[in-house]
């Protein structure tokens, strides 16, 4: 009943073409952005912000990635956790040759590295696609994986080989290291995955999103409108692997503190593409909606059994997710391959319109 | 003075390029026994990519499904033996538990996967394997648990030890089971062929290769074949997985080398069985070769990513594989 859109006419193209249309949406969307900006900080809930806010968002931040890539422009990548890694790598690197720089500049310009190591392994994409793609961005994952265990260089040379997150500063407020609190850490991922997704928002929804989404539903049709593929498919390639590598960047420096190589590893890159299918090829909100769901659901199994009186090992919480996510694949791709994001919107319209059928 | 810096430099490079264009060359002449065993490894374990990337084939030429499984398929047939053997079931009776199982996964996949997603783009089939595969890890855990297991070879009466040959100047062991395996495996293609050619249902599963809508139209039921063919890569997992569990352990781990299948797969072709064989064992003696002489010199671990690299090289000059049909979409 309050989902109505009567009496908010559209006086110009610029309202037409909104992507929030209805008046509802803008509400919903100010509502959610006070809660994450204000409501969940104030919570001061430790667990909340570090454990769940702050990795559901650079899941979902690297969802958007893949989704750019795997939902709008139709290229499928298991690459995924290695473009991660070479942001999160990068980053290390960057900040400990030039310790003077501010330590944001250096997670954003991490991405850039990123984003031309995925336009070198996105290559061979001009010429084959499918799965033939997956396998040769599996040669990305592998390749990369390996040089972050052999070249001790980008770790430099720590005994562990893994890297540690050292201590940064942004205007006086400790960020990054051990000593920064998790409000501090929250706030500077929110902050950055508003604004990437408000910017991926805008590059998908003009020019250079239609051209991708032109490409993925029929390459040939779109080369004979005149799009080129070569620079469509890299650019794909390049801003994806960018969102992958903030996202490890952020990953490695506001979340765990330090990683091994073994964080990139294949997994990585499944997680992050169930997260896309569950969530919905070719949609923002899915990115988010996907990485909730897959991020959240261990979290679930874990404490709902638990307040129910029947506590499970963490090894069963394990099994029992992949179980489930594995599952939930299956269905998704049977009842609805465009995923929870085509129900989000199937569950709108039917507000709208409710209590009539149509 | 000026020369003289530059020398050094100028025999650094001599020595890096000799390292890696002469050197290698030298040691297998120097070392005739150890290229020897290091083809051997790479045969044996280029003959166990063959036979997961020969499971992959048969899904794929029947049913035009990526089946991204078939790693996990092996792992969990090698499971479901290990499990029932060590629950007290006698060894052979597991053998034949462990075959009913695969045809019963073989059926639950054909009916719950297959069947509602008939007519979807190959790549929703192919995610929707990522589905089956995350299930089977989780499943097969909860039931058998997480720990690795060893392989059952004694009671299925399977050789253990190893042949040594002194020739060479030096000493070749050859590990029986490997041997063995080998054997086996050519017997299955073998018999995989005979199936193929001379029986009705090879046949028609080869009808169904050919073309889904032919073969429906002179009445071969596509859902029984879909049933027969993941039963028939379910057991190829089975044997694959019993000799690669007699060489490691049993445990989900084996998934990522299982994954080598797919660079395979691209070298053999994907419809082709004997593409499958010879591209395993290039694949399997390439990267032992370049592990063994070439790998030290970048610090090892060279198998991780050389079958891949292989590969890509393969889809950017050769996309169709060495023996696949020139099916692929070139944009």
């Amino acid at each position: 009943m309050l989902y109505r859109e009567t009496g908010q006419f559209k006086t110009t193209y610029q309202s037409d073409s909104a992507i929030f249309p209805i008046l509802q949406d803008r509400i919903g969307l100010a509502v959610i952005l006070a809660v994450a900006f204000i409501a969940i900080p104030a919570t001061r809930n430790d667990f909340i912000i570090n454990a769940v806010m702050t990795p559901f968002l650079i899941f979902a931040l690297a969802s958007i990635g893949l989704n750019i890539l795997t939902g709008y422009t139709g290229l499928l990548s298991l690459g995924t956790g290695a473009f991660m890694g070479v942001g999160a790598y990068a980053c290390y690197k960057l900040t400990t040759i030039f310790p003077q720089v501010n330590i944001l500049v250096w997670v954003v310009a991490s991405g850039f590295f990123s984003a031309a190591v995925g336009v070198l392994f996105g290559l061979p994409s001009l010429r084959i696609k499918g799965f033939y793609l997956a396998i040769a961005t599996l040669a990305a994952q592998f390749f990369l994986e390996w040089c972050f265990i052999r070249v001790p260089w980008l770790y430099n040379y720590n005994v562990s080989g893994a890297i540690e997150v050292p201590q940064r500063e942004l205007f006086g407020i400790i960020v990054t290291g051990p000593r920064a609190t998790s409000e501090t850490r929250y706030y500077i991922v929110l902050t950055l995955v508003v604004v990437l997704t408000w910017l991926a928002s805008n590059l998908v929804h003009g020019r250079i999103g239609r051209m991708w989404m032109a490409v993925r539903d029929m390459d040939l049709a779109a080369e004979l409108m005149g799009i080129r593929l070569l620079p469509t498919k890299l650019l794909a390639f390049a801003v994806s692997s960018f969102y992958c590598g903030v996202a490890g960047a952020l990953m490695v420096f506001l979340w765990y503190g330090g990683a091994e190589a073994s964080v990139f590893g294949i997994n990585q890159s499944f997680t992050i593409l169930f997260m896309v299918i569950i969530g919905g090829l070719g949609s923002m909100i899915g990115s988010f909606m996907g990485a909730a769901l897959i991020f959240i659901l261990p979290i679930l199994l874990r404490f709902v059994p638990e307040s129910l009186g029947l506590p499970l090992q963490s090894a069963t919480v394990e099994q029992l997710s992949f179980m489930i996510v594995g599952a939930m694949i299956i269905v998704i791709l049977i009842v609805e391959p465009a995923g929870l994001a085509r129900l989000w919107q199937i569950t709108k319209q039917k507000l709208r319109v409710w209590p009539f059928p149509y | 003075m000026h020369v003289e810096k530059q020398r050094p430099a100028g025999s650094a490079l001599m020595h890096f390029l000799y390292l890696i264009f002469i050197d290698p060359f030298v040691q297998m002449a120097q070392a005739p026994d150890l290229l020897a065993q290091t083809l051997w490894e790479g045969l044996v374990s280029g003959m166990l990519y063959a036979l997961i990337a020969l499971g992959f084939v048969l899904i794929f030429k029947a049913s035009g499904v990526f089946n991204f499984a078939q790693g996990i398929m092996v792992v969990f047939a090698a499971l479901t033996l290990v499990g029932l053997y060590e629950a007290g079931v006698p060894a052979f009776l597991a053998l034949a538990l462990a075959i009913v199982v695969m045809f019963i996964l073989a059926f639950v996949v054909e009916r719950s996967v297959l069947r509602p997603l008939v007519g979807q783009p190959d790549i929703i089939l192919f995610m929707a394997t990522f589905g089956i595969t995350y299930f089977l890890i989780g499943f097969g855990e909860i039931v058998f648990g997480g720990d690795p297991k060893v392989m059952i070879t004694a009671p299925l009466y399977l050789p253990k030890g190893a042949i040594t040959y002194h020739t060479l100047g030096g000493m070749v062991q050859l590990q029986k089971i490997d041997i063995a395996a080998a054997v086996i495996a050519s017997l299955m293609v073998a018999g995989l062929a005979i199936f193929f050619s001379r029986t009705r249902i090879g046949r028609a599963l080869r009808a169904v290769a050919d073309s889904h809508e032919a073969a429906l139209s002179v009445g071969i039921s596509l859902e029984q074949i879909w049933v027969i063919v993941w039963f028939a890569a379910g057991l190829v997992a089975l044997v694959t997985g019993i000799f690669w569990g007699a060489r490691s352990d049993v445990s989900f781990a084996l998934e990522v080398i299982a994954l080598k299948a797919l660079p395979v797969l691209i070298l053999g072709g994907f419809t082709s069985i004997p593409g499958a064989i010879v591209g395993g064992l290039i694949i399997g003696l390439g990267e032992k070769i370049v592990e063994f002489y070439w790998g030290p010199l970048v610090g090892g671990g060279t198998d991780a990513w050389f079958a891949y690299v292989i590969a890509l090289l393969f889809l950017l000059f050769r996309p169709q594989g060495l023996f696949g049909e020139r099916i692929i979409e070139r944009i």
